[in-house]
């Protein structure tokens, strides 16, 4: 074990130093401020896109006299409401409102006639269920006028909430989960492609004669992962830095049940074990292709197994302590998702200790199941009578 | 624990009994039997496709045989001697963007050298060997056979007690197979054992104690040199005045007559018999000559006679099914 980690290192020395050494790093360190200056630069308009042009126009086709008491008691709800909340109104002529949904300029997803006191809402079946209750209210608004009272509510705000806090707790156990995924998401896939550089150029091979398979697979895993805290580091300071210069102290999220230092911990070790998990299992699958052209095909399907592990770690935390929680707690892959949203909720040590041991005992079966598959199809070792999975390499077949 | 174990002394740095590596229905390697001498150069000769690449990747433990056993330096289990064998494969590998001194090191580093270690001793053996100038040179920059020297440096830099290399002069010219040469024979006299494949005989006949001509994934032959040598009979080549005689039939019935000469397969009973009849038959002897055979007619004779054997057993397998 000692001299599988010794070699690992030295593999890990060398990948780390060429990735990080390399020009191409620069852009991998600077590839997150594309999409925030992107984001910046569009924000703004993506907005109002979201705000205006996604809510629906219902046009009111009543008497002059209902539609203008139907357009106020829509602003005073406006008001009161918020405007992404109540459909727009505009005024339409009188007539059939099919007549008016079928012009191609009138832009109407639905069409209340009738009077205030007997609206009727012409529009799609999907689109009638969730307008009629908008426009029920502004009628009841309408129909209640001037008369509509406007409650003041006192309010006494309270230094601590068990159930503020809970929801709290669950954000940020949300927020940690979504940035791991992410994380792994982006960083985890490139070692789908690392040992293509050995195969192509002949290097397996004096690597496959001076070291076991085990330390290549762990020393690769090693050097993706400690190149991966250095993107996150300079990445996390530079979203630090920016919170504290344009947002200040306050922005800090809800503090997690098991408090900030532990939490952090527990998030790095989660991200830890979430990437060699996955990592390994892609450097298996990547060991077997040939190709960068068949490292680019597994891509794809890689990527929507990722998926599918986080919304079943999604659907798992709003569930804690439910069967499909502890499954997906339980399930590796998914594992260490669940455990850092647990963490946020979730004041108990000890189920996070078994966590991790189970989870780096899986990141060692996978490693192990990799270099057999390695072994056998790729250096074509065994044959006729296969070695098992677990067999020390090169023992006398005799 | 792979290379905290003790280094055994044995009498032979490799040894294979019965092995076999087969690749679907093709078997590379079938039933080898070898026993390498400890501080001796050994070669494995064979035809392209004989299987030599296969058999030395199986002694190494890259790959597990499917059958029979092996021992490197005395161990089962050949991993674990790791850092005391240098290995040059038949393909070349090195990372194009390491600098040369780097890649020895990091060649030395895999087999337990410490990389400082390395670093220096990468540094001496490049200005050692007159490429003093590519020490920081990228590996992409070099000549093919500049990179093969740095592999090949990678290979010895932890001073192993074996050494075995992979077609080592495929792609060297001729003043670079000889600075290999001399770095073999520079290795055995520190005592360490050398085993090299290659298709080339002339490397083998200067530099090899002992041999293995394999073909068809089997041993034909294995001993010395002169023991291979002595598997073809010398040739005696004759030229005479005289085309014509009673001392004819004093020749051998295969004697050839080729470019003005007589050449025949030297008799059991020696030259004097025939010396006797040319003399009194007034042959007229203007040359005579007793060629040992090379190597190179050894190996073709064996490895030939191999082929031949495979392709009228896969004749008589035709006729058969």
């Amino acid at each position: 074990m000692t001299e599988i980690l010794r070699a690992a290192l030295v593999i890990a020395r060398r990948d780390f130093s060429a990735v990080i050494l390399s020009k191409t790093f620069i852009l991998f360190l600077l590839g997150p401020l594309f999409p925030v200056v992107i984001g910046m630069a569009f924000g703004g308009l993506g907005e109002k896109i979201t705000t205006e042009g996604l809510r629906p126009t219902v046009g009111v086709a009543m008497p002059a006299a209902d539609a203008a008491r139907m357009e106020r008691a829509h602003r005073l709800l406006v008001d009161r409401l918020g405007k992404e909340n109540l459909p727009r109104l505009r005024r339409a002529p009188a007539g059939d409102p099919r007549a008016l949904l079928a012009q191609s300029d009138a832009r109407f997803l639905a069409v209340v006639s009738g009077t205030v006191e007997h609206p009727v809402l012409t529009g799609k079946a999907g689109d009638l269920g969730w307008l009629e209750g908008d426009i029920g209210l502004i009628a009841s608004a309408a129909l209640a006028g001037e008369r509509l009272p406007h409650v003041r509510v006192e309010k006494r705000p309270v230094a601590a909430s068990a159930g503020a806090d809970a929801q709290s707790r669950l954000l940020t156990g949300r927020a940690a989960q979504i940035l791991i995924f992410l994380l792994t998401m982006l960083l985890a896939g490139m070692v789908l492609s690392n040992l293509v550089e050995e195969k192509t150029n002949k290097i397996i091979e004096i690597l496959a004669a001076a070291v076991p398979i085990d330390a290549v697979f762990l020393g690769k895993l090693m050097a993706m992962l400690a190149m991966s805290f250095v993107g996150i580091c300079f990445w996390g300071s530079g979203v630090f830095v920016a919170l504290m210069a344009f947002a200040g102290p306050n922005m800090m999220p809800p503090t997690p049940a098991v408090g900030w230092p532990v939490f952090l911990l527990l998030g790095t070790i989660y991200f830890s074990t979430a990437y060699t998990l996955l990592g390994s299992l892609f450097l298996g699958i990547g060991a077997q292709a040939a190709t960068v052209r068949e490292v680019q095909t597994l891509n794809m399907p890689v990527t929507m197994a990722q998926m599918v592990i986080f919304f079943f770690a999604t659907y798992a935390v709003d569930h804690m302590g439910s069967p499909s929680e502890i499954a997906a707690a339980v399930f590796p892959f998914s594992s260490p998702f669940v455990m850092i949203a647990r963490a946020a909720q979730d004041t108990a040590i000890w189920p996070h200790l078994v966590a991790i041991v189970w989870q780096a005992v899986w990141v060692a079966l996978i490693i192990r199941l990799g270099v057999w598959l390695f072994r056998r199809h790729v250096l074509k070792s065994g044959g006729a009578r296969s070695r098992g999975l677990f067999r020390r390499r090169s023992a006398p077949a005799a | 624990m792979i290379g905290d174990t003790p280094a055994p002394s044995p009498t032979y740095a490799v040894e294979g009994h019965g092995l076999v590596k087969a690749f679907g229905d093709f078997r590379a390697v079938d039933g080898i039997d070898i026993a390498v001498p400890a501080g001796s150069i050994y070669g494995i000769l064979g035809p392209n496709g004989a299987g030599k690449t296969t058999l030395l990747r199986t002694l190494l433990g890259i790959i597990d045989p499917d059958d029979g056993h092996r021992t490197l330096l005395g161990d089962p289990v050949p991993i674990r001697q790791a850092r005391a064998i240098g290995y040059l494969p038949e393909e070349r590998g090195l990372y194009p963007s390491m600098k040369a001194a780097e890649a020895i090191a990091f060649m030395g580093a895999l087999r337990g050298l410490p990389l400082k270690v390395g670093r220096q001793r990468a540094r001496a053996l490049l200005t050692d060997h007159g490429m003093g100038a590519s020490i920081d040179k990228p590996i992409r920059q070099l000549s093919k056979g500049m990179a093969q020297t740095v592999q090949l440096f990678g290979t010895i830099v932890h001073d192993p007690r074996l050494i075995v290399l992979d077609e080592p002069f495929s792609g060297l010219d001729a003043i670079n197979q000889g600075k290999l040469e001399a770095l073999i024979r520079e290795q055995a006299r520190r005592g360490v054992t050398v085993l090299f494949s290659t298709h080339v005989i002339a490397h083998a006949e200067r530099l090899c104690e002992r041999i293995a001509i394999v073909a068809g994934g089997r041993i034909r032959f294995e001993g010395s040199v002169a023991d291979a040598r002595d598997q073809l009979r010398p040739q005696v080549r004759l030229r005479t005045r005289a085309s014509d005689g009673a001392w004819r039939r004093a020749l051998p019935a295969e004697t050839l007559a080729q470019d003005g000469a007589w050449h025949f397969d030297l008799p059991d009973e020696g030259i004097e018999p025939l010396l006797h009849a040319l003399l009194e038959g007034q042959a007229g002897i203007e040359s005579l000559s007793i060629e040992r055979p090379g190597l190179h007619d050894a190996f073709v004779a064996i490895a030939g006679a191999a082929a031949a054997r495979e392709m009228d057993g896969g004749k008589a397998e035709e006729a058969a099914s």
